[in-house]
C-alpha cells in the first residue's frame, strides 16, 4: 500500500432544479413554439408540438448545464429524448384506436353481431357480420389447431434434441424464410393445393386455414425456441439427476418453466393471422350467410368482410368500421386470456 | 443402503479433447470422498461421470469402468436414467424449480416421474426429508410457499433434501457451499456428516479446510497445463493427505505454495 497524499474530494452536493422547472420550461416551450408557428403562417397543433418540442429540448439542456452541470444536462436530455420517442410511438397507436372506435361504435350492436348479409343490398342500413364472425373464428381455430403443436414440437426438437449439424440448420434457415412470406404466396400455394387435391370447384374454409396455418408455424417455432431457450440449464439437470427421463423433463419442467411465455408467443401468432385478408379473399371467398362447416362451402371472414364492405361504399362504410373494431375487440380478448393464462403459470418467486 | 463405487482407468472426454485421463479410484461406502484441485482440472467433470450427467453435455463421452456393487455404471444396457435413481447430485448453484412449492420441490423425484404416492406418505416423505436437511424447522409453516422464496443457503438444502427423498445410494455434491455463507456452509457439513451414516457421499470443493473438515478420504487432481488432460495426483486418507502426502504437487498445493 503506498501512502495517501492526496486527500480525497469530499462529496460535493450538486445544486438541483425544483421539480416544476420542467414543467416551467415545457410551458414556455410550447407558447414559443406556438409563436414561431404564427411566424411561419398559421397556429396548426403540428406546428405548436413540433417547435416547442425542439424549443424544449435545447431551452432544458441549457438551463440543466448551467445549474446543475454537464453530467445532469446529458441525463435531462437523454432523458426527455427517450420520452419523446416514447410519445411519438404511441400515437399511431392511440390515434388508430380512436378512430375505430369514433368510426365503429355507431354501427356496433348486439343486432350487427348477431345477423348476417342475407338480403342486404343497396342502401339498406341492417345487416351484420356474423357471419363473419363464425367465419374467422372457425378459420383461424383450425389453422391454429395445427400451427400451434407443429409449431411447439418444432421448437421442442430444436432447442432440445438436435445435435448442432446441418439438419437443425437447415430448418433454423427454412423457419427464417418462411416468416418472410409474403401471406398472398401463402393463400395461391393453398389454392393451388387444393386445386390439385380437390379439383378447381372445391370452396371451403379449410382452404383458408392452411395458408394462415403456414403463415403461423414459423411465427409460433421462433416465439416457443427463444421461450424454451431461456430456460436455464440447471433445471433441466436438476431433473436429470433426480433420474428423470427426458421427455418427462421437457413436460414438467422445460414447458412448465416456459409456458407463460409459449402462451404470448402463440397469442401473437394468432394477433398475427386473424386480420389476414389477401390468402382469404383468393382462397376462401366471401358470402351472405353463416356457414358452420370449414369443409365445404366458400365462408366470409371479418378481414375480408371489412374489406367488402368498404370497398362497396355509401351505406356499408359504417359497417366496414363497425366489422373492424369487432376484430379489435376480439384480438384484444384473445390478449386478456393470454395474460391471465401467464399470470396464473409464471413462475412465482421471493418479489 | 450406500453402495462403494470401484473406478478403474476412466477417461472422460469432450468431443475429441480428452479432459481427464487414467482415473482409478475406489470410492468408499458409508464415507465422505472429497476430491480437491485447481479449476479446470476436471474434478468436476469427473464427479458428473458418476452419474452419467456428463454424456448430457452434446459430445460427451466415457471410457473405462465405474462399478457400482458389481454393476459396470457404463455397462451394455445400463439405463443411465436408473443410474441417476441410485447416484443423486446436488449442484453447485442451488437451483430448486420455480414454478413449484417448497414440498413440491421435495417431492420432485416422485412428481415428475409421474408416480402415485398417497397423501399420507407424501406428507411424511417432505418432513423426512427435509428434517434430514437440516430444514424443517425453518420452513414447516410455509410447506406450499414457492422453492425461490427461501434464501440462498436455505434454497441449497433444499435441493439437498429433493436429492434425499427420492433416496439414492450416493450423494454427489459438486461445490455445495461455493455459493453460500459461513453459517449456511457449517450448517451442510453438519448435514454431511449425519448423512454419510446412510449414504456414500462425494463432495467437490476448492475449500481446502472444509475437505479437511468433513472427509474421510481425499483425492488430489492436477493438470499439467491448459489443454492437457487433468489427472488424480494421489488419494488417501484424509488425515494422511493433509500431514505428510506423498507427492509434491500434492503437499505444494495444500500448503499454498501452487503454480
Amino acid at each position: 500500500m503506498s501512502a495517501v497524499t492526496v486527500p480525497p474530494k469530499p462529496v460535493r452536493r450538486t445544486r438541483r432544479l425544483p421539480r416544476y422547472v420542467p414543467w416551467a420550461v415545457l410551458a414556455g416551450s410550447l407558447a414559443l413554439g406556438a409563436l414561431v408557428s404564427l411566424l411561419t403562417g398559421e397556429v396548426t397543433v403540428t406546428g405548436v408540438v413540433g417547435f416547442g418540442a425542439i424549443v424544449y429540448v435545447v431551452a432544458i439542456t441549457v438551463t440543466s448545464h448551467v445549474v446543475e452541470g454537464a453530467r445532469w444536462a446529458k441525463d435531462r436530455l437523454a432523458t426527455t429524448l427517450v420520452t419523446a420517442a416514447f410519445a411519438l410511438a404511441t400515437i399511431p397507436l392511440i390515434s388508430l384506436v380512436v378512430l375505430v372506435v369514433g368510426n365503429g361504435v355507431e354501427r356496433l350492436s348486439w343486432a350487427f353481431l348477431n345477423d348476417d348479409m342475407v338480403g342486404i343490398y343497396g342502401s339498406m342500413v341492417e345487416g351484420g357480420a356474423f357471419h363473419a364472425i363464425i367465419g374467422t373464428l372457425l378459420i383461424t381455430g383450425l389453422a391454429s389447431a395445427v400451427a400451434i403443436p407443429l409449431g411447439l414440437l418444432t421448437a421442442i426438437y430444436l432447442t432440445e434434441y438436435a445435435t448442432p449439424g446441418p439438419l437443425k440448420r437447415a430448418i433454423t434457415v427454412l423457419v427464417d424464410v418462411m416468416t418472410g412470406i409474403p401471406s398472398i404466396v401463402a393463400g395461391l400455394f393453398a389454392a393451388t393445393l387444393f386445386m390439385i387435391v380437390a379439383g378447381p370447384q372445391y370452396k371451403a374454409g379449410v382452404i383458408g386455414a392452411v395458408a394462415l396455418a403456414l403463415l403461423m408455424t414459423p411465427v409460433v417455432v421462433r416465439s416457443c425456441e427463444e421461450m424454451l431457450r431461456l430456460v436455464p440449464n440447471e433445471l433441466r439437470e436438476a431433473a436429470y439427476a433426480l433420474g428423470v427421463p427426458k421427455w418427462l423433463t421437457v413436460l414438467k419442467v422445460v414447458l412448465r418453466t416456459a409456458i407463460a411465455g409459449i402462451t404470448t408467443g402463440v397469442m401473437i401468432a394468432i394477433a398475427r393471422v386473424i386480420g389476414e385478408t389477401a390468402p382469404l379473399l383468393i382462397t376462401v371467398g366471401i358470402v351472405a350467410n353463416v356457414n358452420l362447416n370449414v369443409w365445404d362451402g366458400r365462408m366470409t371472414t371479418l378481414p375480408v368482410y371489412v374489406y367488402r364492405q368498404y370497398a362497396q361504399g355509401g351505406a356499408s362504410v359504417d359497417r366496414a368500421w363497425a366489422g373492424a373494431l369487432t376484430l379489435i375487440l376480439i384480438v384484444m380478448l384473445l390478449n386478456l386470456v393470454a395474460r391471465l393464462v401467464s399470470k396464473v403459470f409464471s413462475p412465482k418467486g421471493a418479489r | 443402503m450406500s453402495k462403494r463405487i470401484d473406478v478403474s482407468d476412466l477417461n472422460v472426454y469432450y468431443g475429441d479433447f480428452l479432459a481427464v485421463e487414467g482415473v482409478d479410484m475406489v470410492i468408499e461406502a458409508r464415507s465422505i470422498t472429497a476430491l480437491i484441485g485447481p479449476s479446470g482440472c476436471g474434478k468436476s467433470t469427473f464427479l458428473r461421470t458418476l452419474n452419467r450427467m456428463h454424456e448430457v453435455i452434446p459430445g460427451a463421452r466415457v471410457e473405462g469402468k465405474a462399478v457400482m456393487d458389481g454393476m459396470d455404471l457404463y455397462g451394455k444396457g445400463v439405463d443411465p436414467v436408473e443410474v441417476r435413481r441410485q447416484v443423486g447430485m446436488v449442484f453447485q448453484r442451488p437451483n430448486p424449480f420455480p414454478t413449484m412449492s417448497i414440498a413440491d420441490n421435495v417431492l420432485a423425484g416422485v412428481k415428475l416421474n409421474n408416480r402415485r404416492m398417497p397423501r399420507a406418505l407424501q406428507a411424511e416423505t417432505v418432513e423426512r426429508a427435509l428434517s434430514g436437511a437440516n430444514l424443517w424447522n425453518e420452513v414447516k409453516d410455509r410447506l406450499d410457499r414457492p422453492g425461490s422464496s427461501l434464501s440462498g443457503g436455505q434454497q441449497q438444502r433444499l435441493c439437498i433434501a429433493r436429492a434425499i427423498a427420492v433416496e439414492p445410494q450416493v450423494l454427489l455434491m459438486d461445490e455445495p457451499c461455493s455459493a453460500l455463507d459461513p453459517i449456511s456452509t457449517l450448517a451442510i457439513e453438519d448435514l454431511m456428516n449425519d448423512l454419510k451414516d446412510e449414504y456414500t457421499i462425494v463432495i467437490v470443493t476448492h475449500n481446502m479446510q472444509q475437505a479437511a473438515r468433513v472427509s474421510d478420504r481425499t483425492g488430489f487432481f492436477n493438470i499439467a497445463g491448459t489443454g492437457k488432460p487433468g489427472h488424480l495426483i494421489e488419494m488417501d486418507d484424509t488425515s494422511v493427505m493433509f500431514s505428510s502426502p506423498s507427492e509434491k504437487a500434492t503437499e505444494d498445493y495444500i500448503s499454498g505454495r501452487f503454480g
